[in-house]
């Protein structure tokens, strides 16, 4: 096998179970995100950007529908002679085998994979953030500073620092102190969950990692403490640019609607940063002559009679008449009968909306859900406001 | 898969009248519905027929037509074997393009030999249409034809061309013309002809040999007595488009719902090349309305009756109304276009005012800065 200088390894087998019923059925990197995109999309885009050609892609919970989606790694430039997309999920070893025990122990039980490419570097990403970042700069951040590990720091609002592990840092964003969802925080550098290590280093640890019975197996909670107690050198790369945990149904909404800003923070028009994607292979969008559509993504595929404000629509969502869509995010192939009203909700892929109903509350805080291929009349609708939290 | 029956997209001699269009390119590679291009609904019904084996002859500037086609990926052409066959002229000298389709398919005889297909349909770009072919080939054997044609009860071509055809009461093909012709009928033919490959081969060399080199002009219109030519009837949409005048009325058509909802997804989808552009963004202010818009598309003013293609730019003030915008167009802050095609890429300053009328619209060339 040809030796590759860096090979990523992206985590995707999350269940992430704060987004409900969303990953009912589905792994949470293959949530739908941003009109047209899956969240795994965003780092896989970055990885082809920043010119790395070998991604391992981890996967564990549900995978059906993300194996189809990743195929042969093409939408990604992936599919290549050498090296390319490789999905891994966990499997069975001549001494039995086990599930993926946490993030390091996935990366652990595809070292045989890893080192097939005999890489200098490993870089660790995970499929459920969006964000634009070119890797190939950090790499050249890790060589500058002689790093054994670079792990990327984003500022976040001091509030909101208990949410993340932080890192605490010296004058040459030397890493001098890490803590993981602190309630009382040190510093507001939250780690992006992006880490590149010097291959042998890290084997290292995970073989360390894996001796010891008591470790959870983790990433932020066992290795990079570790690598801290043993004083190697950990380095951090502060990113300055969007990035977002669309880890709870609040942040996916939220992050949908930051695309609909004016100048939107991650602007997806960029031509020399394309985020690629499956092409659902639909015709352009029609809007008729009674639509009113202002401040949305629509996506092809939609078809348009009623009002939209302030809302995402996915491939191929019809919208009849008199439909009033705020502040929406509206997944795949969703039917929205006459007379609708949705707001401030996220509509799972291939709901059925009938005639009349009406979704969410335009004010307040509570965003509303309903489940992909629902079917929601006037009678399920009340169903639906017990449901939430 | 439908081993049996294999594709030709024929793209000699097209018929072409729309003027700067195709300055640069071939009539199949025409942008056409805002996102794809004329060849592509042809393409698909072969795709979506089960054909797995289509040769593409190409004629005259076929560098768009390379660059569209690929690999045949996109259509699930490529394949081991068989898959996608982009065929260009073999010519001797400069005078051997002049020659008919027959010449150019005796050229490549070798892509009818290796197919293991028995079947062919020969098909052209122009007519745009989304048709089952399985249909055609079950009716042509089940009427024991010696050749099928696809045929189409229209009584208004929207200023499109094409050959007219007189059926009898068991279809029999006894008539047909060029479009200029006086024969009375509102049968028109999709230019789509399926039967034997041995009967194709055998037509081709007995044509040749008498110095004849076009296969419906030629090798069809003179045995409408010794072959059994058969019309089928589809009943589908059909658009025509070899004159400007069609172009536009045709894309128009797109805007009614019931044109959208059949000619894009029944009885299967259209496929095209894939561009990676994001969602169309409808930013404040921006009003769209009885309108085809594609994917990258960022709208401001607003855009009435109109086709917008991928990656078209409407800035705040600026109106659209009755136009097509060809992908990457700008349309500049409070300018207003009326019955006007652009191109390509094609740039209009703030402040401009630009109109055609429906039977002239004004056409701008590619990369044109207004």
């Amino acid at each position: 096998m040809a030796r590759k200088k860096m090979v990523a390894m992206l985590l995707a087998g999350g269940e992430g179970k704060r987004l409900g019923v969303l990953t009912k059925d589905l792994a949470k990197p293959a949530v739908h995100f941003g009109g047209k995109y899956r969240i795994i999309d965003f780092t896989l885009s970055n990885c082809a950007h920043s010119g790395i050609d070998t991604v391992g892609v981890l996967t564990q919970y549900q995978p059906l529908v993300l194996n189809q989606y990743l195929g042969i790694g093409s939408p990604w430039g992936l599919d290549r002679r050498d090296g390319g997309m490789s999905v891994l999920p966990p499997y069975v070893k001549s001494k039995g085998g086990t599930w993926y025990k946490g993030t390091a122990n996935a990366i652990y039980q595809n070292m045989g994979f890893i080192d097939s490419y005999d890489p200098e570097y490993v870089l660790v990403i995970s499929g459920d953030h969006i964000y634009t970042m070119d890797y190939d700069q950090m790499l050249q951040d890790h060589k500058e500073k002689g790093a054994d590990a670079t792990i990327a720091v984003i500022e976040v609002d001091w509030k909101e620092a208990s949410r993340f592990g932080l890192m605490s840092v010296d004058e040459h964003n030397r890493v001098t102190d890490f803590q993981e969802k602190p309630k009382k925080p040190q510093s507001n550098l939250a780690s992006m969950g992006v880490y590149i290590f010097s291959w042998p280093v890290l084997q290292q640890y995970l073989i360390q990692d894996e001796a010891n019975p008591r470790s959870s197996n983790d990433f932020g909670k066992d290795i990079i403490p570790a690598m801290l107690e043993s004083g190697i050198k950990l380095s951090a790369y502060p990113f300055r640019g969007y990035w977002k945990d669309v880890g709870t149904i609040e942040s996916l909404w939220e992050a949908n609607m930051d695309l609909l800003e004016e100048q939107p923070p991650l602007d997806l028009h960029d031509k020399n940063w394309r985020i690629y994607s499956v092409n659902p292979n639909r015709p352009a969008q029609y809007v008729s002559e009674d639509a009113e559509v202002t401040s949305s993504l629509i996506t092809e595929g939609c078809f348009v009679e009623g009002k939209v404000h302030r809302s995402v629509l996915f491939n191929g969502v019809q919208a009849a008449k008199d439909t009033i869509i705020r502040e929406s995010v509206i997944m795949p192939g969703v039917q929205i009968g006459e007379g609708v009203q949705i707001y401030r909700a996220i509509i799972g892929e291939g709901a059925i909306i009938a005639d009349g109903v009406t979704i969410g509350k335009p004010e307040g805080e509570t965003i509303t859900v309903v489940a992909s291929d629902e079917y929601v009349d006037s009678s399920s609708q009340a169903l639906l406001e017990v449901e939430q939290p | 898969m439908n081993h049996n029956l294999m594709g030709v997209i024929n793209l000699i001699h097209e018929p072409d009248e729309l003027e700067s269009l195709t300055t640069d390119r071939c009539l199949a590679t025409v942008p056409f519905g805002a996102r794809y291009r004329l060849i592509d609904f042809t393409m698909s019904s072969m795709v979506n027929s089960g054909i797995s084996n289509v040769g593409v002859f190409a004629h005259t500037k076929y560098r768009s037509l390379m660059d569209h086609l690929g690999s045949g990926s996109h259509w699930d052409l490529h394949h081991r074997q068989s898959g996608l066959f982009v065929l260009p002229p073999v010519a001797e000298d400069m005078s051997d393009l002049h020659k008919g389709d027959l010449f150019h398919f005796f050229q490549h005889r070798d892509f009818f030999l290796r197919s293991k297909a028995d079947y062919v349909v020969v098909a052209r770009s122009h007519m745009i249409c989304n048709i089952d072919y399985n249909q055609v080939l079950a009716d042509h054997l089940a009427k024991g034809a010696d050749i099928t044609v696809v045929c189409k009860r229209q009584s208004d071509h929207l200023s499109g061309k094409a050959r007219k055809v007189e059926l009898d009461a068991s279809r029999r093909v006894i008539g047909m013309q060029d479009h200029y012709g006086r024969m009375k009928s509102d049968l028109v033919s999709m230019e789509m002809y399926v039967m034997k490959k041995e009967l194709l081969l055998d037509l081709v060399e007995t044509s040749l040999a008498q110095g004849q080199d076009h296969l419906v002009r030629h090798a069809i219109m003179s045995r409408f007595d010794s072959l059994h030519i058969n019309g089928y009837l589809y009943e589908g949409y059909l658009g025509i488009i070899n004159t400007i005048t069609s172009y536009y009325r045709n894309s128009l058509e797109l805007l009614k719902p019931q044109v959208w909802r059949e000619l894009f997804f029944e009885p299967g989808p259209i496929f095209t090349k894939v561009k990676d552009e994001p969602p169309a963004s409808y930013l404040e202010g921006a009003k769209a309305s009885n309108s085809l818009i594609a994917n990258g598309c960022v709208i401001e003013g607003t855009v009435i009756n109109s086709v917008l293609f991928r990656g078209v730019k409407v800035r705040k003030g600026a109106v659209v109304r009755n136009s097509i915008i060809m992908q990457n167009g700008e349309v500049g802050e409070g300018s207003s276009l009326d019955h006007v095609i652009l191109d390509k890429e094609v740039h209009i300053e703030a402040g401009r005012d630009i109109r055609g009328v429906i039977d002239a619209p004004y056409l701008a060339n590619k990369r044109k800065v207004i």
